[in-house]
């Protein structure tokens, strides 16, 4: 079939660009216009993200490369800026365009009474266009610039209540945590740039390269390093340990940006990043292994911290650094068909995890309270916005036959074929899961009312995207059933064997029942008393409570150090170095008053000087003969 | 004892020592001026013995001559001077080396 839309792909990040632009020069005199502008303008680009994804539907549509604007040429290396489309990112542009666009109608509601929304609007048109240039990128170096834009927003919007302290110190964590990751990422393209056998960067020379023999030019522990790398950079990016600590504090931005950046998008660019370089991980099975590890680990991890979180956002925020670990740990599995259930994970977690926290931006914004013990009974008067809620739990636990079930089973299925051990960390993270959100949702929804004012639910323009993301998160999770793996099938090109496994499918479903159930017992009928519990075993309680005092540790091993280190070099450049800058001007301002003495009016001492002076040249004279 | 080149020189140094000293201490602008006339006259003293005492042999006045001119000079720069002196005290009523100091700035 001729493509008929993709060669205008260009046009998905560029629109957002435009709102962009337009916000900022219109915002300000004209917030109405400027508000329906983004808006329109996120909604083509979804409609041509549509259009795009339907073409890419039929079948053996081949990927489409433009890189025809030249943008550096140092020797013989060219970097070229265009887009490439192929099934993986069709698939992220539409994720991502339809969580930004549900968003921007949203944050109309959310943001309405805020002071400075165009701004808003403005960044989140920006961060979405920054999101959209990362997906669509067609070299490395492109997809870095991208990168480290999206980061930008992230900065921006994380403080965007910047008279908030808290805020402000977010904003700052984020932008320099992910910061150690971005530096990773850096040297990876380095070594990449030094050890390719050919002057390119594109991502279709580097999957060329690693895929044939190629890459036997390349030093095996290079290759190690270079997925390594990356995946420091995601790592960073999508909040896996020991680099999180810096997602659960960017709750402090507003809610629609939690959902949008914090949920949906940029934390899935770590994700998408390694999907995308995949064939070089491939090449290199102990990278491979780091990967599924940490991401192991992190997903369990970070379940235990939810589980003791008291602020609403948090608990989700950890929520969300457990599932990227579980994507993580997917794609650590190694094959093409962990690989699928990765972004299927990433699919239908960005839908559920957005519903979850525009529910919770919700409930914010009708009770001005974060804290879910000072919640409860809120499902009374709220009633869109628990019933959304209520699909997005269970969709993150994983009841059948909700997308969550189904994603998680596929990547439970891989890491059954791949260790036992990975499959049963993942089960019980997704015990843990659904009991944090249990206790989440009878906390807020259940109960008695405890706060002073009646809650309310919340305007159209914030229940809507409610009701689309729950649909979504809803059927989502039918494009790959282990009875139809079309998802799996279309995104890797290769037919996909028999995958479905009762054990798995009954183990999670275990799993996740009895997560609900206990969450139930404890905080629904009160049966179990959560304080008992706790006090029973208090250092398990408090290590989960202070997640792990893993902030700490940072604070004693990086920061204070850092702060030393800073208080001596500062110490150095106001002594030694500024020292040298006082003498060198002190002793010519002393020069300078003993030169400018000399010249005082007086006639007698000029002449004095010249006698002097005279003197000398004669004695200079007389001299030079004796010499 | 009979006179040489040496003692007049000597007179001559000596007149001009006096002078310069005069003219680079005192401070009284008259005094500066009568001084500076001193080392005038110092120097045609020296004119006038290397006249006498040259070896030349054409005994021509070149030396006696140059003197002349140099106290028409002296002359005209005396009334120059005593001229601008008498301005200045009648612009700031003053005679004072010390106080003359407008090159300064």
């Amino acid at each position: 079939m001729e493509s008929m839309f993709t060669p205008y792909a260009w046009l998905i990040p560029i629109l957002p660009l435009l709102a962009f632009v337009v916000l900022l020069v219109l915002g300000k005199t004209n917030k109405t216009f400027g508000i329906s502008f983004s808006i329109a303008a996120i909604f083509a680009s979804f409609v041509l993200s549509l259009l795009i994804f339907w073409e890419r539907l039929a079948d053996n549509a081949s990927n489409y490369v433009w890189d025809g604007w030249n943008w550096l040429e140092i020797g013989s290396f060219q970097i070229s800026l265009g887009f490439e489309i192929n099934n993986l990112n069709a698939m992220m542009l539409v994720i991502v365009t339809v969580v930004s666009l549900l968003v921007h109608i949203y944050s109309v509601g959310y943001m309405h009474d805020d002071e400075r929304k165009t701004t808003f609007f403005s960044y989140i048109a920006l961060f979405t266009f920054s999101m959209l240039g990362l997906v669509i990128a067609e070299n490395i170096v492109q997809l870095f610039i991208f990168w480290e834009l999206v980061g930008v927003c992230s900065f921006l919007l994380v403080g965007f209540w910047y008279f908030k302290p808290e805020a402000k110190a977010a904003a700052k964590k984020a932008f320099i945590v992910t910061r150690v990751g971005d530096l990773g990422f850096f040297i990876a393209i380095l070594l990449l740039f030094t050890y390719l056998p050919e002057p390119s960067l594109s991502f279709t020379y580097i999957s060329q390269v690693f895929t044939t023999d190629l890459v036997n030019q390349i030093p095996d522990h290079i290759q190690f390093w270079i997925a390594l790398l990356i995946f420091v950079g995601a790592i960073g990016k999508s909040g896996q340990f020991p680099l999180h600590t810096w997602l659960p504090d960017a709750m402090e931005g507003p809610t629609p940006i939690s959902a949008l950046i914090h949920a949906a998008t940029m934390v899935a660019a770590g994700v998408y990043l390694v999907a995308r370089t995949y064939d070089v991980f491939l090449a290199a099975p102990g990278a491979l292994e780091a990967v599924a590890i940490i991401g192991a680990f992190t997903a369990i991890f970070a379940a235990i911290i939810g589980v003791t979180q008291n602020d609403i956002k948090r608990v989700l925020a950890y929520s969300t650094v457990s599932q990227l670990g579980y994507m993580m740990m997917a794609l650590g599995f190694g094959t093409k068909l962990a690989l699928a259930a990765a972004m299927f994970h990433l699919l239908t977690h960005a839908f559920f995890k957005a519903l979850l926290f525009l529910g919770a931006g919700s409930v914010i914004h009708s009770l001005h309270e974060q804290d879910i013990q000072k919640m409860g009974g809120a499902g009374r008067y709220m009633k869109v916005t628990t019933i959304t809620f209520a699909i997005g739990a269970l969709a993150l636990s994983g009841i059948f036959p909700l997308s969550g079930f189904w994603s998680k089973d596929a990547i439970l299925v891989e890491a059954l074929h791949y260790q036992v051990i990975f499959f049963l960390v993942g089960s019980l993270a997704a015990l843990f899961t659904a009991f944090y959100m249990t206790r989440l949702f009878c906390l807020v929804f259940l109960g008695e009312h405890k706060g002073k004012h009646k809650p309310h639910e919340s305007p159209i323009s914030m229940t809507l995207p409610l009701v689309v993301l729950a649909v979504l998160a809803v059927v989502a999770g039918f494009v790959y059933t282990p009875f139809i793996p079309w998802l799996a099938t279309w995104l890797t090109g290769e037919e996909v064997g028999d995958h479905l496994s009762w054990t798995v499918i009954f183990v999670s479903s275990g799993a996740a029942l009895a997560g609900i159930i206990l969450g139930w017992l404890f905080y629904g009928k009160k049966a179990i008393s959560a304080d008992k519990v706790a006090a029973s075993i208090p250092w398990l309680y408090k290590l989960s409570f202070n997640k792990f005092y893993i902030d700490e540790l940072y604070q004693v091993a990086v920061v204070k150090p850092l702060k030393v280190v800073s208080y001596l070099l500062d110490r150095f450049d106001e002594y030694v170095v500024d020292g040298a800058v006082r003498l060198t001007a002190g002793a010519t301002v002393w020069l300078g008053g003993v030169a400018s003495r000399l010249q005082n009016g007086q006639i007698q001492l000029y002449v004095l000087v010249t006698i002097f002076g005279f003197i000398i040249f004669v004695l200079a004279l007389i001299g030079r003969r004796f010499w | 004892m009979e006179a040489s080149l040496t003692s007049y020189l000597a007179l001559g140094a000596f007149l001009f020592c006096i002078g310069l000293y005069g003219a680079l201490t005192k401070k009284n602008a008259v005094i500066v001026l009568l001084c500076i006339e001193l080392m005038l006259n110092a120097a045609n003293i020296n004119l006038v013995a290397f006249n006498k005492f040259s070896v030349s042999v054409t005994q021509d006045l070149t030396g006696q001559i140059f003197s002349l001119f140099n106290i028409a000079i002296a002359a005209a720069e005396a009334a120059v001077a005593v001229a601008i002196l008498i301005a200045l005290y009648r612009a700031r009523a003053t005679s004072n080396m010390y106080e003359i100091n407008e090159l300064k700035d």
